[in-house]
């Protein structure tokens, strides 16, 4: 009989998986499934370059439809998965097609709430390339832009439109953006880069409500993103903000996996963690995917993300909800610096300012829980590399 | 024609330099001792890969993480999807000599 595997998304994570399940050697039939008219396509540039129109649609898609057709992998596009059947399992499509399956990964991702905003030429959100259309025709426009939070996406998404000459307004809950991720004097400066550009930006401010009038204004909703989780919540696994799983990223339903932004993945180095990031979509897609077929591999990597804003690059590696002390390298003035995180001496996480190079090479001191020397770390003519422990 | 970049010893193990070389930009990798050279721009977001680093046979992009094989130049981690191009590079004497072909 021939084996079945199903990944049910067709975004990043389940395109990674899916090449990975053929490049492991899997035989046997191959089915990926997505609500998405469109092959596997990069989120990244949606709110940078693609959107600024610098980079073409085509230039987004990773794997070109020679690698699902040439690797014999069966693509359901615009098709959603109505339920899933823990025993066995099984999927159920739009149309009444069953699938009973080996493996089943939910690669489900997820959706930006609207914030009880009517969706509308003017009033929108960024996950697909059709919402980045929609928003770059009403930036063409635009007397002015509102983005509501001051995340990443939402950042970004502003550093674009002051690109194209739109003013902009930015509301951020929290009295400092993005404290809780890179803490207060990070949050300071990364607020004052958007200053500096020309950004409104307004901290401590809630949104109460969002509605359409007859100005010409603009508001994209930015605050994140709910996990698709209504399939494996349905189908009775165990969900917790993203569908549970193990280290091996397996659920609690035997051969039924997720990975990417919809999983709650326990992390060897961080305990249980939901990333809503590029790299971890790749790379926990196709961890997943091995696990699938038996591979006794734990998801071990240390997350790791950029963000493009104006001429800055960001990037942080690591994961820490708490810290007891922090170390500069290089010059936070000159915007050309990292910051380390670290608790009881361990390295839990890097922000790096124009700095990838720290950023990647701490990397590996975070992979290894090492205890790095805090002056050596500061020391711009101590190689990172040189602190990595022994193994 | 080959033309002379630097001494072998100028580019230490595991480091990477940017050269000059008949109007191109070009980088020099010193991996384990055998070195590479490279177009010094990555075929992602045209970001210096001589400011990267080099692991095991491959050259990390430090602003995106691409990666690329620095035999054959191919991208072999994403986001690029485009090989970077490759040079001929040989050891003569004490001397590095990069060739555009």
């Amino acid at each position: 009989m021939t084996r079945i595997l199903v990944v049910v998304g067709a975004g990043l994570c389940g395109g990674a998986a899916v090449q990975a399940l053929r490049g492991e050697g899997f035989d046997g039939r191959i089915v990926m499934v997505g609500a998405e008219p469109h092959l596997p396509y990069e989120r990244p540039p949606l709110s940078k370059e693609y959107l600024r129109g610098e980079q073409d649609r085509d230039a987004l898609f990773l794997w070109p439809e020679s690698a699902y057709s040439e690797n014999d992998i069966e693509v359901r596009l615009e098709t959603r998965v109505l339920a899933l059947h823990p025993d066995g399992p099984a999927v159920e499509l739009e149309g009444g097609e069953r699938i009973d399956a080996e493996g089943v990964l939910l690669a489900t991702g997820g959706r930006p709430p609207l914030l009880g905003g009517e969706p509308s030429d003017r009033v929108l959100t960024l996950r697909t390339v059709e919402d980045a259309d929609r928003i770059r025709a009403a930036l063409d426009g635009a007397g002015r832009l509102v983005v509501v939070g001051a995340g990443f996406i939402g950042a970004e998404v502003a550093a674009s439109a002051r690109g194209l000459g739109v003013e902009v307004t930015m509301l951020e809950m929290l009295d400092v953006p993005l404290v809780r991720a890179i803490g207060e004097e990070m949050g300071k400066v990364y607020a004052a880069i958007h200053r500096d550009h020309g950004v409104d930006l307004r901290t401590g401010e809630s949104v109460k409500a969002v509605e359409e009038d007859s100005g010409g204004d603009v508001v994209v909703i930015g605050v994140g993103i709910e996990p698709n989780v209504d399939l494996a919540r349905d189908a009775g696994l165990e969900v917790d903000d993203g569908v549970v799983v193990d280290g091996r990223c397996r659920t609690s339903a035997a051969g039924v996996f997720a990975a990417g932004d919809v999983a709650r993945h326990d992390h060897p180095l961080f305990g249980p963690l939901r990333v809503e990031h590029y790299d971890n979509a790749l790379k926990q897609g196709a961890a997943a995917a091995r696990s699938m077929l038996g591979r006794d591999e734990v998801f071990d990597d240390p997350h790791w993300f950029w963000s493009d804003q104006y001429d800055v690059n960001l990037q942080v590696a690591g994961f820490a909800s708490s810290w007891d002390r922090t170390v500069v390298r290089g010059s936070i003035e000159d915007l050309d610096f990292a910051v380390f995180f670290l608790r009881d001496g361990v390295l839990l996480s890097v922000l790096g300012v124009n700095r990838g190079k720290d950023v990647r090479r701490a990397m590996k001191l975070i992979a290894a829980r090492a205890r790095p020397d805090p002056g050596s770390l500061a020391d711009q003519e101590v190689d990172l590399r040189t602190l990595v422990p022994a193994s | 024609m080959a033309e002379r970049v630097a001494g072998r010893d100028d580019i230490p193990v595991g480091e990477m330099r940017s050269f000059e070389v008949g109007g191109r930009e070009v980088a020099v990798a010193n991996a384990d001792g055998t070195f590479y050279a490279f177009e010094d721009e990555c075929t992602h977001q045209f970001c210096r890969l001589s400011e990267g680093d080099i692991e095991g046979d491959r050259v990390i992009c430090a602003c995106h993480g691409s990666e690329f094989d620095l035999e054959t130049g191919d991208a072999v981690n994403p986001p690029a999807t485009e090989p970077v191009e490759t040079y001929s590079i040989s050891v003569e004497g004490d001397d590095l000599l990069v060739d555009l072909g």
